[in-house]
């Protein structure tokens, strides 16, 4: 319990701990999976491992999308950026990303015209400050950020702005854990719902979970304290026999979603027939693309894609550690060929993926404690 | 990208896009307000903010938390970043 004295209510966390330990059954084994990349980041943070007792295991999700992007995809975006006409514009997170002939920064470094921006409203800026440029922005993430860029498009159409068009890689999640459900090794047991997403889609997306899977989903927020009231609202479930999606997160996320932000999506977006997600490979109906009405804002619509394919190392064991069958260290390249400097697999890229996650709070902590041993 | 960032309303200047001064941390930047159409902030209220649209209406206590969460996390910096990052001043000029 390294940091509980840091957390705000260390009494209560305390007390929730004491009831997580009175409900687990010592006799019983219990694998949860947390949806989120912020919630694995903020697990290996905040220490919560060693919060929980030794028979709940955290299963770490496919919510990162900087993780389950195909490298290909990156490859396709900056080949059309090799026009010097193009700018290609994107979030910070997508900066260090390799592709199989560099990463947006090294790309820049050799004289690519390649922008960090925060938001897709300032990509569609830039595109009218450069009016002889054509600008596209690689837009990236679940229903978290898709809706701003649905918004974004739907202002450039408004504002009559033409040299601005958007790269969709928006995926969505419910398929995705779906994928993982429908794996024949998957062994969970309950779902921690990921706060932010469930913001924008609501509860009512994860029912079929709790109706024809069984399995309890809590949504939560990312303090610790959210989390653990997560496991204890997933723990009694679980002691009851009973699977019901619950909303731990209300002070943040409505019930029905946000309507505002999936009505920008549906008017936008409609759903690629499948689509292919690193370490999970080809998932239908699992990611999002530009409506016709809006082929002009489509750099997929707009200009010819090469389509790149790269498939990812063998040795790399990104979908089992994704699906919970193997834990990050056990995967063969961690922390040798594959470290958050030199990522192989997809889970290693972003500092939200849970090979990344482990790598920087748990082997660096036990490197640390072998080096300062004495001989 | 995935930071949910909290921030004060001060000024909302209705009109397409819709806009907001809003302050993080004493940081004041302009964000869209477009998704909150069903249920427009005004003034004094706080909104959860990603990616320079507000996302979310939320109590200023759990602002307050949602900020010292950030802290925890040791993503204040990159959350002061983003938001100081945010250029959307010169989309459309509010009228003073």
């Amino acid at each position: 319990m390294r940091f509980v004295d840091e957390f705000r209510d260390p009494d209560v966390i305390n007390k929730t701990a004491d009831e997580i330990r009175r409900l687990a059954d010592p006799g019983r084994h219990y694998r949860l999976m947390e949806v989120c990349g912020g919630h694995t980041h903020a697990i290996y943070r905040f220490g919560l491992k060693d919060i929980l007792p030794d028979n709940i295991e955290l299963i770490h999700g496919p919510g990162c999308p900087v993780c389950v992007l195909p490298m290909g995809r990156i490859d396709d975006g900056l080949a059309l950026a090799e026009d010097p006409n193009v700018i290609f514009a994107a979030f910070g997170d997508m900066m260090r990303v390799p592709g199989v002939h560099g990463s947006p920064l090294e790309r820049k470094a050799r004289g690519m015209d390649v922008r960090i921006v925060y938001s897709p409203s300032d990509a569609l800026k830039l595109a009218k400050t450069n009016p002889d440029k054509h600008v596209m922005f690689f837009a990236i993430g679940f229903e978290t950020t898709a809706p701003s860029s649905a918004l974004t498009i739907l202002r450039a159409k408004a504002e009559g702005i033409h040299n601005f068009s958007l790269f969709c890689n928006h995926v969505t999640i419910i398929p995705a854990i779906r994928a993982i459900l429908d794996s024949p090794d998957m062994r969970l047991d309950a779902f921690i719902g990921p706060g932010h997403v469930s913001t924008v889609i609501g509860c009512r997306p994860y029912e079929w979970i709790a109706a024809n899977e069984r399995k309890p989903i809590v949504v939560s927020g990312f303090e610790p304290l959210d989390m653990l009231q997560s496991i204890v609202m997933l723990l009694r479930q679980l002691k009851a026999g009973e699977a019901r999606v619950e909303n731990q997160y209300k002070r943040v996320v409505p019930w029905e979603g946000n309507r505002a932000a999936l009505k920008a999506m549906a008017e936008v977006f409609e759903l690629r027939p499948y689509f292919e997600w690193r370490g999970l490979g080809f998932i239908s109906q699992s990611a999002l693309r530009i409506r016709n009405n809006y082929a002009e804002w489509d750099s997929e619509q707009r200009f010819t894609v090469p389509g790149v394919r790269v498939t990812d190392p063998k040795a790399a064991q990104c979908g089992e550690v994704l699906k919970g069958v193997l834990k990050p260290a056990q995967c063969k390249l961690f922390g040798k060929e594959c470290t958050p400097e030199h990522p192989v697999g997809a889970l290693m890229v972003s500092s939200e993926g849970s090979c990344a996650a482990y790598f920087n709070y748990e082997h660096r902590k036990a490197m640390a404690t072998t080096l300062a041993r004495p001989a | 990208m995935c930071l949910a960032i909290p921030g004060k309303v001060l000024d909302v200047f209705p009109g397409m896009p819709c806009l907001a001064t809003v302050e993080v941390a004493g940081v004041r930047r302009k964000v869209d307000l477009g998704l909150l159409e069903n249920d427009m902030p005004k003034s004094g209220d706080w909104v959860l903010i990603h990616v320079g649209f507000a996302m979310s209406k939320i109590s200023e206590k759990d602002a307050l938390d949602q900020m010292q969460t950030l802290i925890m996390l040791g993503e204040s910096e990159q959350a002061i970043q983003e938001v100081q990052g945010y250029g959307l001043e010169s989309v459309e000029e509010p009228p003073q």
